[in-house]
C-alpha cells in the first residue's frame, strides 16, 4: 500500500518520460546505423583512429620556448605581466609585514574580535583557539604567509568575480557568453593551468595568486549574477518610480538586495582559495602548503599533518564566520568595529613592547612523532595478514584485478565510435540534444588530442571510485538522515575530510594500499565522500514528512519506507549527489597520479615537473573534456526544466 | 571604461615604480621581511637535497646572520625560478644539459656554483635479502627469469619495475623495451609513494625491483643491491628511444642566480664553497627522514660534530 502514496503522483511523468526515451533511443539507433558503417569503412580501428588526431606537441613547445626566451625583453612582459606580478608581490608583502608586525597576539585578538562582531562570542573563542593552535603546532610563520597570500588572492577573486557577476547579472547576452567560461574554469584541474601560469609569471607567489583567482572567482561571479537576477521586482519598481538613475538603482537597491548571495559567494571563494593554497605549493607558493609538500618529501605524515591542521582550522573558522555574516543581521554599528580595532592595536603594541612578537619556541608541541607512530601501527597491522578479512593490500589487489582492470580493458576494448554512441545515448536520455552534443564533442576532443587510451584508463578509475563513493556515501547518508546524533557526530569528520589537504593522506593511503590505481581511488573516495553524504542526507531529510507519516501509518517497515518513499522522493538530491561525486572524484585524478594512478593524472604532474607544456596541457585539457562529458551525462534533470527537455 | 583602465594602469605604475618591470628580478614577497638580509634556497623533493639545504640554512642563519627561506620546487621549474631570482641557489643538480645551455651559456642569468662533492648514480635495485637468495638476479640478463616473482596487481601479467617521481631523469621504459625484458614500468608518481611502498615490501621481505639512486638514506634502512645493466659509455643515452645502457655517474653541481652570485656577499661566497661528502650528506638525511628530526635539529647535530669541515666554507 505504501507504494501507492508514493507513486501515484509520479505515474504520469514516468509514462511520458518512457515514451520520449523510446523516441530518443530509436533516433540514436537510426543515426548509428547510418554513421557507424561510414566511420568504420573510413577509419577501421579499435582505438581512436590516428588520422583523426592533431599533434599539438610542436606548437605548444615552441610557444613555451618563445615565452622563456622573450620573458625578459618583450614589452608584453615588461609592461603588462611584469606589473601584474609586481603588484601581487607588493600587496602580499605588505599584508605579510602587517601580520608579522601585529605579532601573534595582535593577529589572534584581531581575529577573535572580528569573529565576535560578526558572529558572536562562541565563534570568537573558536577563532582565538584556532589561531593559538597554529602557533602551538609550530606553524605561526607559515600560517601568516598563507594568510597573506589568501587575503590578496581572495580580494582579487572577489573583484574579478563581482565584475564578471555584474556583467552577467545585468546583461542576458553576457550571461550566455560567460556561463561556459565559468564552467571550464571550475572543471579544469588546477594542475593543468599551473604550468602556463608558471611559464608566464615564473615560480612563486604571483603565479600562485593568479592560479588561485582563476579557481576561486567563478563561484563569486555566479552568485553575484544570481543575486542580481533574483532581486525582488516590486522593490525595484518602487525604487525606479522614485526617479533614480540606473547606477543609483544598482548601488542602492540591487546590490544591497543581493547581500546574502554576495556573502555566500565570498564564503565559497574563500574556501576554494584555501584549497588552492596547498596545490599552489607545487609552484612555490610557500606557507602552509609548502610545509605539507616538504613533509611529503621526507615521508613524514606527522609533519604534514602539523601543517595540514592549521589549514583545516583556518578553513573551518573562515567558513563559519563568513557563513554567520551571511545569515546574520546587519553589523551592530561602527562603535563595535572601533573597539575591535582599538583592542587589536593595544594588544599588538603591548606585545611589541614586551618583545613577544614571534611565537615563542617553547610553546610548541611536537605532534609529528605520535602521529607517525600511530600511522606505523596502523599500516603494520592492517597492510596484510588480518585474519578472515585479509589485509588492505589484499583488498587493493582484488580491487585492481577484479574491478579496475576489467572496467579499463572493457572501455579500451570498445571501438571508438561505440564509446561516442554510448555517451550520446546516456546524455540524451538524461538531458536534451544539446547536452548530448556537448558530451559527444568533449569525448571526441579527447580523441583528437591524441590521448584516447590514457583517458579511458582515467575514466575507468573515475567510474570505479565514484561507484565506491556512492555506495559508502548513500549508506552513511541513510544513517545520518535517520538519526540526529549520527549526523552531529559526522559533521566535524566531514569537515576535516573536505578541507584536509590531499597531500597529507597520500602516504597513509600508499602505506595501506600499495602503489597503483587502488590508492588513487581511495584518495578520491576520501575527498568526494563528504559532499555526497551531505547532499544525500539533506535530500533524504527534506522528504515531505506527511508522505513519511502516511506510509508509516500504513504499516510500512523502516526498510520499505526508505526504499519506496524516501529514496524515490529524494531522487533529485540523489542525482545531484552522483553529479557532485563524479566532479569531485575527477578533481583528485591528478593527486592520484602522485600515488601511481598513472594515465592523465600522471601526465599532468609530469608536465609540471618537467616543464613540458605539451604533455601537461594536453592531459589537463583531456581531464576537462572528461569532466564536461561526465557532467553532462550525470547532470540532474531539474537544472534544465526551464528549457523544456 | 577607458578612463578607469588608465587609472588602474597608472596606479600600478605608481606601485611598481616607473618604466619596465624586470621579470628577472622577482624576489619572493616573504623575503627581507622585518629588515633581515635573506637568502632563498630551492629544495628538491628528495631528502639528500633537504640535507644540503638544512646545513646551508643552519650555517647561514647561525654563523652569518641571514634569514633563510626555502621553497620546494621540482628540478626543471627550479632552473626557471633561479633565472628569475625567485630563488638564489640550487645546491644539488643532477644534470640538465638543455637548461644549462639556455640559462648559463645563452642568457647568463644563472652561474655555475661548483661541485657539491657528492656523486650521484641512478640504477635498478633489488633488496639485498632477495639478491642473497638469488645471486643471479643482479644481472639484467637473468631478470626475465624472475618476472613472475616480481608481479603485482598493477603490473598485469609482467614483472613490476617501479619508477618514482615524474620529475626524475629516467630511460626505464626504453630500457625495458630495448633490452627485451618482460617487465611493466609502474610509475609511483612521487618519491614519497615509492619509499612508502619499498618499506612496506621490505617489512614483509617481499622481492621487488625498483628504479633508485645513490646517495640515498633509504639504503641504511632497506639494504639494496644494484642490478647490472649493459655498461654506460659516453653518448650511449643520446637518443632517448634507443637507450640500452646503464645510467652514468654524475658529480652533482650547484648553481646560483647570477645577480646573487655577484652581489650576494658572504652568503654567495659561502654557498660557492659549500662542499661535502656522500657520507656527510647521508648522515644528515638519515636523521631527517628516518629519525624524524626536524631538518634544523639534524643540521645542528652535524654542524656541532664537523667543525673543521664547515669552518673552511666560511673562511
Amino acid at each position: 500500500m505504501a507504494t501507492v502514496t508514493a507513486s501515484t503522483p509520479r505515474a504520469l511523468p514516468t509514462g511520458l518520460l518512457k515514451h520520449r526515451a523510446v523516441h530518443k533511443l530509436l533516433l540514436i539507433a537510426l543515426a548509428a546505423a547510418v554513421l557507424v558503417p561510414l566511420a568504420n569503412a573510413q577509419w577501421a580501428s579499435g582505438s581512436w583512429p590516428a588520422a583523426l588526431t592533431v599533434d599539438l606537441t610542436k606548437p605548444l613547445s615552441s610557444a613555451s620556448d618563445w615565452i622563456i626566451d622573450n620573458r625578459d625583453s618583450h614589452p608584453l612582459f615588461l609592461y603588462f605581466f611584469g606589473y601584474v606580478s609586481n603588484a601581487v608581490v607588493i600587496s602580499v608583502h605588505a599584508v605579510y609585514v602587517v601580520l608579522l608586525g601585529a605579532g601573534w597576539a595582535g593577529v589572534t585578538v584581531f581575529g577573535a574580535l572580528v569573529a565576535w562582531r560578526v558572529a558572536g562570542v562562541r565563534l570568537a573563542l573558536g577563532t582565538a583557539v584556532a589561531f593559538l593552535a597554529c602557533g602551538v603546532l609550530g606553524m605561526w610563520v607559515p600560517t601568516m604567509q598563507t594568510l597573506a597570500l589568501m587575503v590578496v588572492a581572495v580580494l582579487a577573486s572577489v573583484v574579478v568575480g563581482v565584475l564578471l557577476g555584474l556583467a552577467a547579472g545585468l546583461s542576458r547576452r553576457m550571461d550566455k557568453i560567460l556561463r561556459p567560461v565559468l564552467d571550464t574554469m571550475q572543471v579544469m584541474p588546477a594542475y593543468a593551468y599551473l604550468l602556463p601560469v608558471v611559464l608566464v609569471f615564473g615560480m612563486g607567489v604571483p603565479a600562485a595568486v593568479l592560479a588561485t583567482v582563476v579557481y576561486a572567482a567563478p563561484p563569486m561571479a555566479r552568485l553575484t549574477a544570481l543575486g542580481l537576477q533574483g532581486a525582488d521586482k516590486e522593490v525595484l519598481e518602487a525604487v525606479e518610480s522614485l526617479g533614480t538613475t540606473a547606477r543609483q538603482r544598482l548601488l542602492t537597491a540591487r546590490i544591497p538586495l543581493a547581500r546574502k548571495e554576495l556573502l555566500l559567494g565570498l564564503n565559497q571563494t574563500i574556501m576554494m582559495a584555501l584549497s588552492m593554497a596547498v596545490i599552489a605549493s607545487v609552484i612555490g607558493a610557500a606557507g602552509l602548503g609548502d610545509r605539507v609538500y616538504q613533509a611529503l618529501a621526507s615521508v613524514d605524515v606527522g609533519a604534514a599533518l602539523a601543517a595540514g591542521i592549521p589549514i583545516v582550522l583556518l578553513a573551518v573558522v573562515l567558513d563559519r564566520v563568513t557563513g554567520a555574516a551571511g545569515d546574520g543581521t546587519e553589523g551592530q554599528g561602527r562603535a563595535g568595529w572601533a573597539y575591535a580595532l582599538a583592542g587589536t592595536v593595544v594588544v599588538a603594541v603591548a606585545a611589541r613592547l614586551l618583545g613577544r612578537l614571534d611565537w615563542p619556541d617553547a610553546w610548541t608541541l611536537n605532534i609529528a612523532e605520535p602521529v607517525n607512530r600511530a600511522v606505523d601501527w596502523m599500516t603494520n597491522h592492517l597492510y596484510s595478514g588480518v585474519p578472515v578479512i585479509g589485509g588492505t593490500a589484499d583488498w587493493a589487489g582484488h580491487f585492481t584485478t577484479w574491478v579496475l582492470d576489467p572496467v579499463r580493458n572493457g572501455l579500451q576494448g570498445l571501438p571508438w565510435w561505440s564509446v561516442l554512441l554510448i555517451v550520446a545515448t546516456l546524455a540524451w536520455l538524461i538531458g536534451t540534444w544539446r547536452t548530448a552534443l556537448t558530451a559527444v564533442l568533449a569525448m571526441a576532443a579527447i580523441g583528437v588530442l591524441g590521448v584516447w587510451t590514457p583517458a579511458l584508463d582515467t575514466l575507468s578509475q573515475v567510474l570505479a571510485a565514484v561507484a565506491v563513493t556512492l555506495v559508502l556515501g548513500f549508506a552513511t547518508a541513510v544513517a545520518a538522515a535517520r538519526s540526529d546524533r549520527v549526523e552531529r557526530m559526522l559533521r566535524p569528520v566531514l569537515d576535516v575530510f573536505q578541507t584536509m589537504p590531499q597531500f597529507v593522506y597520500l602516504i597513509p593511503v600508499v602505506a595501506l594500499f600499495g602503489v597503483g590505481r587502488a590508492p588513487a581511488a581511495a584518495a578520491a573516495v576520501v575527498y568526494a565522500l563528504p559532499a555526497v553524504v551531505r547532499i544525500t542526507t539533506q535530500g533524504l531529510r527534506q522528504v515531505d514528512p506527511a508522505a513519511m507519516e502516511s506510509s508509516r501509518s500504513l504499516g510500512a517497515t523502516s526498510w520499505q519506507q526508505l526504499r519506496q518513499v524516501q529514496l524515490p522522493l529524494a531522487r533529485p538530491a540523489l542525482l545531484l549527489a552522483v553529479n557532485q561525486g563524479v566532479v569531485l572524484v575527477l578533481a583528485v585524478v591528478v593527486i592520484g597520479g602522485l600515488v601511481g594512478g598513472g594515465a592523465l593524472g600522471y601526465d599532468t604532474v609530469f608536465g609540471l615537473a618537467q616543464g613540458d607544456l605539451a604533455t601537461g596541457l594536453v592531459a589537463g585539457a583531456a581531464i576537462v573534456c572528461l569532466g564536461l562529458m561526465l557532467d553532462r551525462v550525470t547532470q540532474p534533470t531539474e537544472r534544465r526544466t526551464g528549457k523544456g527537455a | 571604461m577607458r578612463v578607469r583602465t588608465l587609472a588602474v594602469a597608472g596606479s600600478l605604475l605608481l606601485l611598481t615604480g616607473c618604466g619596465a618591470a624586470d621579470m628577472t628580478k622577482q624576489a619572493s614577497p616573504f623575503a627581507n621581511a622585518q629588515g633581515a638580509k635573506s637568502v632563498t634556497l630551492s629544495v628538491q623533493s628528495w631528502v639528500g637535497a633537504q640535507a644540503n639545504v638544512a646545513v646551508a640554512q643552519y650555517l647561514l642563519e647561525h654563523k652569518l646572520g641571514y634569514r633563510v627561506d626555502t621553497v620546494q620546487v621540482d628540478e626543471v621549474p627550479a632552473w626557471d625560478a633561479l633565472s628569475q631570482g625567485r630563488v638564489d641557489a640550487i645546491l644539488e643538480d643532477w644534470g640538465h644539459p638543455e637548461q644549462e645551455q639556455r640559462y648559463v651559456k645563452d642568457k647568463k642569468t644563472i652561474t655555475a656554483g661548483g661541485g657539491l662533492g657528492v656523486t650521484g648514480h641512478i640504477g635498478w635495485y633489488v633488496p639485498t635479502y632477495f639478491a642473497k637468495q638469488h645471486p643471479d638476479v643482479t644481472n639484467w640478463k637473468n631478470l626475465n627469469k624472475y618476472a613472475s616473482q616480481l608481479r603485482t596487481a598493477e603490473s598485469g601479467g609482467k614483472g613490476q619495475l617501479m619508477d618514482g617521481s615524474p620529475s626524475y631523469v629516467t630511460n626505464d621504459k626504453a630500457l625495458v623495451k630495448n633490452l627485451d625484458l618482460d617487465y611493466q614500468v609502474v610509475f609511483a608518481g612521487s618519491e614519497a609513494a615509492q619509499i612508502t611502498q619499498m618499506k612496506q615490501f621490505a617489512k614483509e621481505k617481499k622481492p621487488f625491483l625498483t628504479y633508485w639512486y645513490a646517495p640515498q638514506w633509504l639504503f641504511e634502512k632497506v639494504p639494496m643491491t644494484e642490478v647490472k645493466l649493459p655498461a654506460y659509455k659516453e653518448g650511449c643515452d643520446a637518443d632517448p628511444a634507443k637507450v640500452a645502457c646503464a645510467y652514468p655517474h654524475t658529480p652533482l653541481q650547484k648553481y646560483l642566480n647570477t645577480d646573487f652570485a655577484k652581489s650576494g656577499g658572504k652568503a654567495a661566497a659561502f654557498l660557492k664553497k659549500f662542499k661535502w661528502t656522500t657520507e656527510d650528506q647521508n648522515q644528515v638525511s638519515l636523521m631527517i627522514a628516518d629519525q624524524k628530526l626536524t631538518p634544523e635539529e639534524a643540521a645542528k647535530k652535524w654542524v656541532d660534530s664537523h667543525q673543521s669541515t664547515w669552518k673552511a666554507w666560511l673562511s
